[in-house]
């Protein structure tokens, strides 16, 4: 479904990605590992178009998006959340999701009819699908820490992706709320039939419910392979692994 | 409040605010029906910045360019051309959300303080233009006398007449805040870089704001010369456009209504302070910087917490 190839990025002679490759296939959750500054951000911020790519190319559906600007990238069934949370912060819950699904059915530019019309049922669903169902009247930028995590995943949602990419969707979670989210990334690739490809720190985490790893140093790809390939390797043991 | 009473609240009072201003101009004297009138199209004007400064998150400095070009097309279609009258109530809007839309577009291409400056600039030389052009918009002196129809003749019927363009205006605007756009509008000025990310071309949805606030913005001058019956280059000057922005922060530019209040403070400063001195702005200086220490959301922003801490939906 999404292939990286050989992809570059570098920031004033910094090497931050240097050749990474990455493949995603339908129905796959896919983790990208590797110590901090190892390139993982930056590679999704390019495979989403937030960064253009020096160099490398990006394949999803067999089309070519490697210099689409963001907004055409997510519409062709992109979507992405963002490692330090990335909302609407004036806005309440429900408008914040609301947003995100007038975009995935282009309704943005009306002006003519009050928004309370348009996908109310779309956006409560959604947010009783992450649990934030109770909240939506609250204004988002006073939402807890967790439960900010939360809504940048159901804003995600509102574009109905083919390909969820979460960076570090547990940061700074709590353990029973880091287990509430695992379950949350395990239902929605099971009930939304969806792919999805996130980077993780907690490597309980990661083995608990990727089907594939890929493992990342320095801005280059050590090994993409099932968990069990990944615990063997040597390299990766030195790499990551080892020091735990 | 409970949000249910409040709505049930909001259209009583905003009747009863309607009917009392329907009355006024049976209970006051002339000078105050046309401060009333001039603060009425201060309000829209300052309104159709807000949406771009305050839901829209663009620092449009020079938005009065663009209500002297409602002014001025209105003013010259009446004094050089033989077009019947409605003509040129229909093209001083329209002509305004043109400018805005060519300014626009080469200002949308820079974020945030370079969209200022450029846009400072930009409007600088439309009014550097009308104010030399002395053949064309008459320069530095402006327009004088126009005519106008019987049906505007005398501040009563003006009055009658901007009040309810005011209305009209006022309630289109609710509604594009209200509408899809006005909340993609809302979460641009939020997060423009989580907006592009959810599938949203902010350029383009930042350039139609653009052009509709700037299309009120042209109403706002258009009613104007139905006030003061001349246009002059001041209409377009940056300090004019300083001070709709001032309406905004003062009312609150995060809330709907707020510019009203910041349009009617203003008006009433310059009034009233301005006939015991000419430093009247020292006034508004202080005034000023109570209110970024005190009550940094504006005064409407403030009074909303008030009544619904937590829930407002701004």
């Amino acid at each position: 479904m999404l292939v990286v190839e050989n992809i570059q990025k570098h920031f004033d002679g910094f090497k931050a990605v240097n050749g990474a490759c990455l493949s995603v296939e339908t129905g796959e959750i896919v983790a990208v590992i590797g110590p901090n500054g190892a390139g993982k951000t930056t590679l999704f911020n390019l495979i989403t178009g937030q960064l253009k790519p020096d160099g490398g190319k990006i394949t999803f559906s067999d089309e070519d998006i490697t210099f689409l600007p963001p907004h055409r990238i997510c519409k062709k069934g992109i979507a992405r959340s963002f490692q330090i949370a990335n909302i609407f912060h004036r806005l309440t819950v429900f408008r914040n999701v609301q947003v995100s699904v007038l975009s995935q059915k282009t309704r943005n530019l009306n002006v003519f009819f009050p928004s309370d019309r348009f996908f109310v049922e779309e956006t409560r669903a959604i947010m009783e699908s992450v649990g934030l169902a109770d909240k939506d009247r609250e204004i988002a930028g006073a939402l807890s820490h967790g439960d900010r995590r939360l809504l940048e995943i159901a804003v995600a949602l509102g574009n109905e992706p083919r390909l969820l990419i979460l960076d570090e969707p547990t940061a700074g979670m709590s353990p029973e709320e880091t287990a509430t989210t695992i379950q949350l990334i395990k239902r929605l690739a099971d009930t939304r039939g969806l792919t999805i490809l996130f980077c993780e720190h907690d490597m309980d985490v990661v083995f608990d419910v990727s089907h594939r790893i890929m493992v990342m140093e320095q801005g280059r790809t050590l090994i993409q392979g099932a968990p069990e390939e990944i615990k063997k390797n040597p390299e990766v043991q030195r790499a990551y692994l080892g020091n735990e | 409040m409970p949000v249910a009473s409040r709505k049930r609240i909001l259209p009583v009072f905003n009747v009863l605010l309607l009917g009392l201003l329907t009355v006024i101009p049976s209970i006051l004297p002339l000078f105050y029906i046309y401060i009333f009138s001039v603060i009425f199209v201060t309000a829209i004007l300052a309104m159709s910045l807000n949406m771009v400064v305050g839901h829209g998150g663009l620092y449009q400095f020079h938005h009065g360019v663009f209500y002297g070009i409602g002014a001025y097309t209105l003013a010259l279609m009446l004094t050089k051309t033989e077009l019947p009258i409605w003509a040129g109530f229909l093209a001083g809007p329209f002509c305004a959300a043109f400018a805005g839309l060519i300014i626009g577009l080469f200002c949308i291409r820079l974020n945030r303080l370079y969209f200022a400056m450029l846009q400072i600039s930009l409007g600088s030389l439309v009014w550097a233009v009308t104010f030399r052009w002395y053949k064309f918009t008459g320069g530095d002196d402006g327009i004088h006398g126009i005519s106008l129809p019987d049906a505007l003749l005398g501040i009563h019927r003006a009055y009658y007449v901007i009040l309810a363009v005011m209305a009209v205006c006022l309630i289109l605007m609710y509604r594009i805040y209200k509408s899809p756009f006005g909340i993609t509008l809302r979460a641009i000025r939020d997060n423009p870089e989580r907006c592009a990310a959810i599938g949203i071309n902010v350029r383009m949805h930042q350039l139609f704001a653009i052009v509709l606030a700037t299309f009120f913005a042209g109403v706002a001058g258009v009613l104007f010369v139905v006030v003061e019956r001349s246009v002059f280059p001041d209409l377009m000057f940056w300090v004019l456009s300083l001070e709709i922005m001032i309406m905004c922060l003062l009312g609150g530019w995060f809330t709907f209504a707020g510019p009203i209040l910041g349009a009617a403070i203003m008006v009433s400063l310059r009034t009233f302070a301005g006939v015991y001195t000419e430093y009247w702005t020292l006034i508004l200086g202080v005034l000023l910087i109570l209110l970024i220490f005190f009550l940094p959301e504006g005064v409407m922003g403030y009074l909303m917490k008030k009544i619904q801490p937590r829930k407002a939906d701004s």
